[in-house]
């Protein structure tokens, strides 16, 4: 059992600009742990997650790994949530390095085919198109949630991207939930990339059925 | 805490900027020093990652001259060693990084850099 990490260093005030770790943040930290010895097998030297907030997703992704295993890279277009990312690594001793950035953006060219564990737990509740937009552009906590239409508006960027930054052992693993059209981002990511999709972990959380998807380049028991 | 291992993945991403985009150029740079844990599996399996004289400019412009301008061809722990303090320890806490092909400044604020572009540059 890997404690969640420590975030007693954030406060209410944090949490007014930051999204603060919830059901949604916990079953992709289950869905990490539970595939711990696969991750560690792995030998993983990048790990980049997208809009990092907290910070709370890397740092146990680093406790889940070791502190000197991998580099832990973490971008947010949110400056609190760069600055909490930074923070909680600190506070946990690992050492994520948060970069003020939209999806992988400044990295992409270098990171070709080089991410070992790539972490989304994107905006995913469905808004209209609008919200979701002026969500983005203020850069504060609603870009947490808002997610435009069908939930995806954020999600379907970031999606045409992984298989460029996945290295050849790559895994992917991002949060949804049913809204979001799990069957239809499996499909969508094997027929244009390849990459084949999975349901690691799912429950229901009050109004919502959350998922965490996995996505690898070959079946997982090859 | 901008890390030379961090810099030496960052490109400049502004519209229609994709040639001579990388290594960005330190400007008006403020370091720290801090210990780092020593890994030497690490540092060996990063090595492929690395584009060299971007690795060497970046840490020369810092003020550190310890690394070999060609990648040796021996791998030892006095070397890695070297590596270690160069990827990991060295921090950039304020200052920018600077386009060197189109002159787009990211500033370096509290540790962090903004990468960010205005709507106008996402190309």
């Amino acid at each position: 059992m890997i404690p969640t990490p420590d975030l007693s260093h954030l406060k209410a005030a944090d949490y007014q600009h930051v999204y603060e770790p919830a059901e949604d943040t916990f079953i992709l930290l289950d869905a990490l742990e539970e595939d711990a010895d696969v991750l560690r097998n792995l030998h993983p030297r990048i790990c980049l997650e997208i809009g990092s907030g907290s910070g709370c997703v890397s740092t146990f992704a680093g406790k889940i790994l070791g502190s000197t295993t991998s580099l832990y890279l973490a971008t947010d277009i949110n400056p609190h949530a760069t600055q909490c990312t930074k923070l909680t690594g600190r506070q946990n001793k690992v050492p994520v390095e948060p970069l003020l950035a939209s999806l992988a953006g400044p990295l992409r060219s270098r990171l070709r085919h080089s991410v070992d564990i790539l972490l989304f737990n994107p905006p995913y509740v469905p808004t209209n198109s609008a919200e979701a937009d002026e969500a983005q552009q203020d850069a504060d906590i609603a870009g947490a949630w808002a997610g435009g239409q069908d939930g995806m508006a954020i999600t379907d960027i970031l999606l045409d991207q992984v298989e460029s930054l996945l290295s050849p052992r790559g895994r992917f693993y991002l949060v949804a939930v049913k809204q979001n059209d799990i069957h239809g981002i499996c499909r969508r990511m094997q027929e244009q990339y390849g990459l084949k999709g999975e349901v690691a972990l799912q429950r229901r959380a009050g109004r919502e059925h959350l998922y965490v998807l996995r996505f690898l380049r070959q079946p997982a028991d090859t | 805490m901008v890390r030379l291992i961090t810099h030496n993945l960052l490109a400049c991403h502004a519209k229609g900027c994709t040639s001579n985009n990388f290594p960005l150029q330190f400007q008006d740079v403020s370091i720290e020093l801090r210990d780092a844990d020593f890994n030497a599996d690490f540092l060996r399996g990063f090595l492929p990652r690395l584009e060299w004289p971007a690795l060497v400019g970046a840490a020369r412009q810092l003020g550190d001259t310890s690394l070999p301008a060609e990648q040796p061809d021996m791998i030892d722990d006095e070397f890695l060693q070297k590596l270690h303090h160069v990827l990991l320890e060295i921090h950039v806490e304020e200052g920018a990084m600077v386009c060197p092909n189109c002159k787009h400044v990211y500033p370096i604020s509290n540790g962090i850099p903004n990468m960010l572009l205005a709507e106008h540059e996402i190309g």
